[in-house]
């Protein structure tokens, strides 16, 4: 127990002395999570939409394949992911192992399906109510599919929020390939998994404790945002 | 706000892929958890990064990993302390040539309360003897590094079968150092640590020293640079400055000055 | 009159509707399940100007529009629009009985139409200005199309069916729902429309609408026509024995 509060001391001593260090660590970790939830977006958003309104032979099936990926284990993925970039591997010569781009690669293979089953579930719902005025639209698929993304976009945020929330805390995968290189690679999870190795517990809470006040933080301004911008707009 | 999201996305993705290629004067070391927990690296890189201007990546795993990584050539210089899989590992031709860096001592840490009667012992094999015979709880790493095949030498110089007894008073972590320190101090097991791990563990609890001094016990560090016949994109030239750097006088110095309480965690023996 | 000109620029089909008829159902099949609900159907509507279908419910008078509308195919048999079998969506529009917007404002629904119709970039806030005076709505244009009322919504949803200059508009019961007032503001549209040269179909119950807007009536009763007269015919003296109890407001069985 006395762990618990060291680690709030600390989590504010760590934040009052604003450690560059701590800061460094903290911009990547942002820098690596954002980067891949924004490109899982970009992929998962249609790849949903084009699950939810297409119909044909298979479709369950890969509807419950996608679901299914959503519980890829994080250091099942790093560790694939590793034995392609490596230097022994297929695309070695990217030399992208060791590296953050390898690591946003990783979060975007885990966070992807998330955002795109998420994304298929509440499409797929929009669609039911719009089907017939698009159709008797003339609408193509690809326009189907805008139509039904920019419509569903707040319920999608909250998609985006999910894969947000799984890339934060992910760590599996981030250590594997990206070494928790001290200045190169280390971000909050992996700092946490090093600290706990070395039996500082308490410094360990404390970066947890920091990991989860930013995770809130960037809730909190993302409800803000799409409270203001409904209140612009409509239900 | 889609266009902005790309933009910013562009933006990250650049900014990553350059800070990934930027510095060009960077080698990668394999090397294992318990070194760097030591805080050993750093000590010793800005040294070199002063002298030399070369950046050092340290990836920290166990040593069977670190050995396999750079047998994929995800690595320019091995530093691990496991000799006779650091030989095999030159032998096999993925390495150039193995040279001795520095050493220092495994201890047997355990709970305050010693319900092995075994602290202030400076016979290991003994100890161990009485640690199974009193079916003491033991915390092994048993994740095949250097720590964990010293500790199997020593079981087996005790003739103590472990395996049967593995899940009683003998539990395997499958883990690295801290982490095993943590679950053996957690249940109030023995460990076999090295020196440096313990003295920079953070978490002891009520755990002290209760065997060391044996010469048994000895931990020797080895470095290799990864052979560029198997790995073209080896970077040979800024490896061996590595290497060299470690083994001279100025390394060897530095190591030596890595103190932490005021002890040496490290004692530099290249050459020797 | 006075709008006629800026009527006709905004609301005239590029191709007249008329090379498309006379439509034709020839021996047209459709079922849900076990359910026949057309089995055989023929019917043709050969004018330009208004039709009106009329029936009790369950007659079918909705799927026969969406057959019209291509959103449903038959069996067997055919639906013909003249000598093609099926006219280019983009060429017909279609207000539902309950309104689908999208959660956007008013102007943006427009605006959304027009870009599905192809109009091109540039000429999309024009025309949806148009649109919007043309039903009244400029105040609204900004509005959350969601939060209008019920009458505003359907006049909306009329304005978006014409936003790409359909030559045939077919509506399903497009006032069922509003009072005379909105009624009015609908059935003014409709007319306009007609005048430019748009082929209108409209599913109603409305006597009055009926008289007031169709210039036929083609009555349907459990899945068959059985007549098409002159509206002010229809009305006085229906040709067949159903349509005039129907008229009369007593139980079809």
């Amino acid at each position: 127990m006395q762990d618990f509060s060291l680690a709030f001391v600390q989590a504010f001593t760590l934040i009052g002395q604003a450690d560059p260090t701590l800061i460094d660590i903290i911009a990547l970790s942002l820098q690596v999570t954002f980067t891949a939830v924004s490109i899982a977006c970009l992929l998962g958003f249609p790849i949903g939409a084009a699950l939810a309104i297409g119909r044909f032979p298979g479709r369950m099936l890969l509807v419950v394949f996608l679901n299914s990926l959503m519980g890829l284990p994080p250091v099942v993925v790093g560790l694939v992911i590793y034995l392609f970039l490596s230097a022994a591997g297929p695309l070695g010569f990217l030399q992208l192992l060791y590296t953050p781009t390898a690591m946003v690669i990783a979060q975007v293979v885990l966070v992807t399906p998330i955002v795109a089953a998420l994304a298929r579930q509440v499409i797929e719902d929009l669609y039911g109510e719009y089907d017939e005025m698009l159709r008797a639209m003339n609408a193509s698929r690809i326009q189907t599919i805008c139509t039904l993304i920019v419509d569903a976009r707040y319920s999608l945020l909250t998609s985006a929020l999910a894969g947000l929330g799984r890339a934060l805390a992910e760590v599996g995968a981030v250590i594997i390939v990206g070494g928790n290189i001290a200045n190169v690679t280390r971000v909050m999870t992996t700092t946490i998994a090093l600290e706990t190795s070395k039996g500082e517990l308490a410094l360990a809470l404390g970066l947890g404790i920091i990991l989860i006040v930013l995770s809130i933080l960037i809730n909190a301004g993302l409800f803000l945002l799409k409270n203001s911008a409904q209140k612009r707009a409509y239900a | 706000m889609t266009k902005k999201i790309r933009l910013v996305t562009a933006l990250l993705a650049t900014g990553l892929f350059a800070q990934a290629h930027a510095a060009d004067k960077f080698i990668i070391v394999q090397s294992t958890t318990s070194t760097q927990n030591s805080g050993l690296f750093d000590h010793l890189l800005p040294a070199f990064k002063a002298e030399t201007g070369i950046e050092v990546r340290v990836v920290a795993v166990g040593t069977g990993q670190a050995l396999k990584n750079a047998q994929n050539c995800d690595g320019d210089v091995v530093l691990v302390h496991a000799k006779a899989a650091e030989e095999k590992f030159v032998a096999d031709g993925y390495g150039v040539k193995r040279l001795d860096v520095m050493y220092n001592d495994f201890v047997v840490v355990g709970p305050g309360n010693d319900p092995a009667g075994v602290a202030g012992s400076k016979e290991v094999v003994k100890s161990f003897k009485a640690i199974a015979d009193k079916q003491a709880l033991f915390a092994s790493r048993g994740d095949d590094s250097g720590t964990h095949k010293k500790e199997q030498q020593l079981w087996k110089a005790a003739n103590v079968d472990v395996k049967a007894a593995s899940g009683k008073w003998y539990r395997e972590t499958g883990s690295g150092m801290g982490a095993t320190l943590n679950t053996g101090v957690g249940m109030g097991a023995y460990v076999l640590a090295d020196r440096a791990s313990w003295i920079a563990f953070g978490n002891k609890g009520n755990f002290k020293i209760a065997v060391e001094g044996d010469p048994t016990l000895f931990n020797q560090y080895g470095v290799i640079a990864v052979n560029p016949a198997k790995c073209p994109n080896v970077k040979t030239d800024l490896g061996n400055t590595f290497v060299n750097w470690l083994v001279s006088p100025k390394g060897q110095a530095t190591i030596a000055g890595f103190k932490q309480n005021g002890q040496s965690l490290f004692f530099p023996n290249a050459g020797k | 009159m006075l709008k006629m000109n800026s009527d006709l620029a905004l609301l005239a089909p590029a191709k007249p509707f008329s090379e498309y008829l006379p439509i034709q159902f020839d021996g047209v099949h459709l079922s849900f399940g076990k359910h026949h609900i057309f089995s055989n159907l023929t019917l043709e509507i050969g004018a330009q100007g208004i039709t009106a279908i009329m029936g009790p419910n369950g007659a079918g008078k909705s799927l026969i529009l969406r057959l019209l509308a291509g959103l449903l195919m038959p069996e067997q048999g055919s639906v013909r629009f003249n000598t093609l079998s099926r006219v280019p969506r983009d060429q017909i529009g279609f207000v539902f009985q309950r309104p689908v917007l999208l959660r956007r404002s008013v102007q943006d629904n427009l605006l959304h139409a027009l870009a599905i119709a192809g109009v091109e970039r540039g000429q999309r806030p024009f025309r949806a200005d148009a649109l919007l005076e043309l039903g009244g709505m400029q105040h609204l244009a900004k509005s959350p199309a969601r939060k209008l009322s019920g009458g505003e919504q359907q006049r909306l949803t009329l304005l978006r069916a014409l936003a790409a200059k359909p030559g045939l508009l077919i509506l399903d019961e497009p006032s069922a729902s509003l009072d005379p007032q909105a009624t009015a503001l609908i059935e003014n549209i409709v007319l306009r429309a007609s005048q430019c040269g748009v082929k209108v179909i409209v599913v109603t119950h409305d006597q009055g609408q009926a008289a007031r807007l169709s210039d036929e009536v083609m009555f349907v009763h459990k899945g068959r026509v059985h007549a098409i007269q002159a509206t002010h015919e229809f009305l006085k003296t229906p040709a067949s024995r159903e349509a005039k109890a129907y008229l009369a407001g007593e139980l079809l069985i």
